[in-house]
């Protein structure tokens, strides 16, 4: 097992390593302004993003993804349980929901600007308008797709409406929820680095742009890197916590898979 | 041997009331031009073991369904104790055929089996309790109550709903071809469980089966469906001792005799197959 583990981890880690090598010989000494060595790009990086300073830029990044983020999940599952549970609801509303899905969510940011201003109330409301379709798409599959038998269960045996959403509903829909809330937080993070661009005075998108504009192309470079570190660890997270949720289901699918 | 018709009411011996526990009044169902169920009635007395036996497609599950409440009918009615049932009722407990559908994969044994109790507010500690006494009643160890219901074989798995059902504190189980997804070994030791566990709790139970050998062993009465739409082609009352054994029972006259006669109720109306 542990060596399996070992194996999987050399697997996931050698190409990454390989490529930073790459990267790492090949820009030493670059005299070029617009592709700085990466030595000196982990440097700024590291004074950029690891001193206590960087918090002024990070905090307010964060809270911005978590509060539009939140608002996204929770908006999403709600009504998701709603339409899934309320078919000719979900029916007339199907079309709808397709179209203003496929509307990017960065295209809408002029529309949310002239209405909310460009204060932290739009920027918020912009990442949860981007984030709330793969969330509500999938949970209303996933509530659609819940065991009818769990259902008649659920009636014979007399369980109310508040107990049938958190120990039937909830969790047998906690699958595509997941997977929902997963796609959501990569487009949160787009969304987020476009919307500080916009009339802020601090987060992660305003130092990149506010480094771009001054011409100070190695810190873009670090700004850059710290983006998709931030990325990588948000994903880490999430499937940590997605990995103690949804353990059931992932022994599960071992054991069908193993059946096979 | 003697048999009832269709309409006679439940052997009044077998209960201190009058009223029978749970009854089919001028029952009927169908589902758009196809109608199911013609016109049912039969009755069932406290701690009866009563089966319902039909061909496949006789309209066994929609009669249970209507039976649980789960299903109103579109004709007459299935009375509780002598009320008319609008939707499911407490006491009222059933096992479904397929236990890998029936069962919640995200709860552990005992949180499916808890779940009923706590949600209609029993403390924790009395539902662990009701739950613990319950799986011990279906012969399942603690060990196994730790664990994911798919993680058991398919018999205790069934054992996990029939404890699921017990914990509820039911007067009435309804079992809808409850032991058709098991093999034959595990069959007998649950019909044998369910016999006993019936007489201990003195519970009433209403069994649906296509397999006439089970319904003869496992009856007081048994019920007869036929033809279509489905009506009670008759109720046979069944002449064996309450002690009954897998193998000396079906080997003696009486459960020949019934099972004979049931076979040919069946045979007799030929069934619509189009199923």
């Amino acid at each position: 097992m542990n060596a399996r583990r070992l194996r999987a981890f050399g697997l996931e880690l050698w190409l990454p390593v390989v490529l930073v090598a790459v990267w790492w010989f090949a820009s030493a000494g670059s005299t070029s302004p617009y592709f700085p060595s990466l030595q000196s790009i982990l440097a700024q990086f590291a004074s950029d993003w690891l001193s206590p300073s960087a918090t002024r830029n990070l905090l307010p990044s964060l809270e911005l993804l978590a509060s539009g983020y939140a608002i996204a999940v929770i908006v999403g599952g709600a009504v998701g349980v709603l339409l899934g549970t309320v078919r000719a609801l979900e029916e007339a509303t199907r079309p709808l929901l397709e179209i203003l899905r496929a509307i990017p969510g960065v295209a809408v940011l002029p529309l949310f600007i002239v209405l909310l201003g460009i204060e932290l109330p739009m920027k918020i409301a912009l990442i949860a308008f981007g984030c709330v379709w793969p969330v509500l798409l999938n949970t209303i599959d996933g509530v659609r797709g819940i065991e009818p038998l769990l259902l008649d269960v659920a009636k014979s045996y007399k369980i109310g409406a508040a107990r049938r959403l958190t120990s039937i509903i909830l969790p047998g829909a906690s699958p595509q929820i997941f997977a929902g809330a997963r796609t959501a937080l990569a487009i949160a993070i787009i969304i987020m680095v476009v919307a500080e661009t916009v009339g802020g005075t601090g987060g992660i998108g305003y130092f990149l742009l506010t480094a771009e504009r001054n011409f100070a192309i190695t810190s873009m470079w670090g700004a850059i890197v710290a983006l998709g570190l931030l990325g990588y660890i948000l994903n880490i997270l999430f499937r940590l916590l997605e990995g103690g949720v949804l353990r059931w289901h992932r022994l599960l699918q071992s054991r069908l898979e193993a059946q096979l | 041997m003697t048999t009832t018709s269709a309409t006679q009411s439940a052997p009044s011996g077998a209960s201190g009331e009058d009223r029978p526990e749970l009854a089919a009044v001028g029952l009927g169902h169908g589902y758009g031009d196809n109608e199911v169920l013609g016109s049912i009635d039969f009755a069932v007395a406290r701690g009866e073991f009563v089966c319902l036996v039909g061909p496949s497609g006789v309209g066994k599950s929609t009669l249970l369904r209507c039976l649980a409440g789960l299903q109103l009918p579109r004709r007459g009615s299935v009375q509780v104790k002598g009320v008319d049932m609008k939707a499911p009722v407490w006491g009222v407990a059933v096992v479904f055929q397929d236990y890998s559908r029936s069962l919640m994969p995200w709860s552990t044994v005992i949180d499916n089996v808890a779940l009923p109790l706590v949600a209609a507010g029993t403390k924790k500690k009395d539902a662990r309790v009701a739950v613990l006494e319950a799986l011990e009643q279906v012969g399942l160890t603690r060990d196994a109550a730790e664990k994911y219901p798919w993680q058991l074989s398919g018999g205790m798995q069934q054992r996990v709903a029939i404890a699921r059902a017990l914990a509820y504190k039911p007067s009435v189980v309804l079992m809808d071809e409850p032991f058709a997804s098991v093999d034959a070994q595990t069959r007998a030791d649950l019909e044998d469980l369910m016999r006993e566990l019936q007489r201990e709790l003195d519970i009433t139970v209403v069994l649906v089966t296509h397999d006439i050998d089970e319904a003869v062993y496992l009856s007081d009465r048994v019920v007869v469906l036929s033809g279509s739409p489905a009506s009670v082609a008759e109720i046979v009352p069944i002449d064996l001792p309450r002690e009954r054994d897998q193998i000396t029972t079906k080997a003696t006259p009486a459960f020949a005799d019934a099972r004979a006669r049931i076979y040919g109720l069946i045979r007799r109306v030929p069934v619509d197959t189009h199923e």
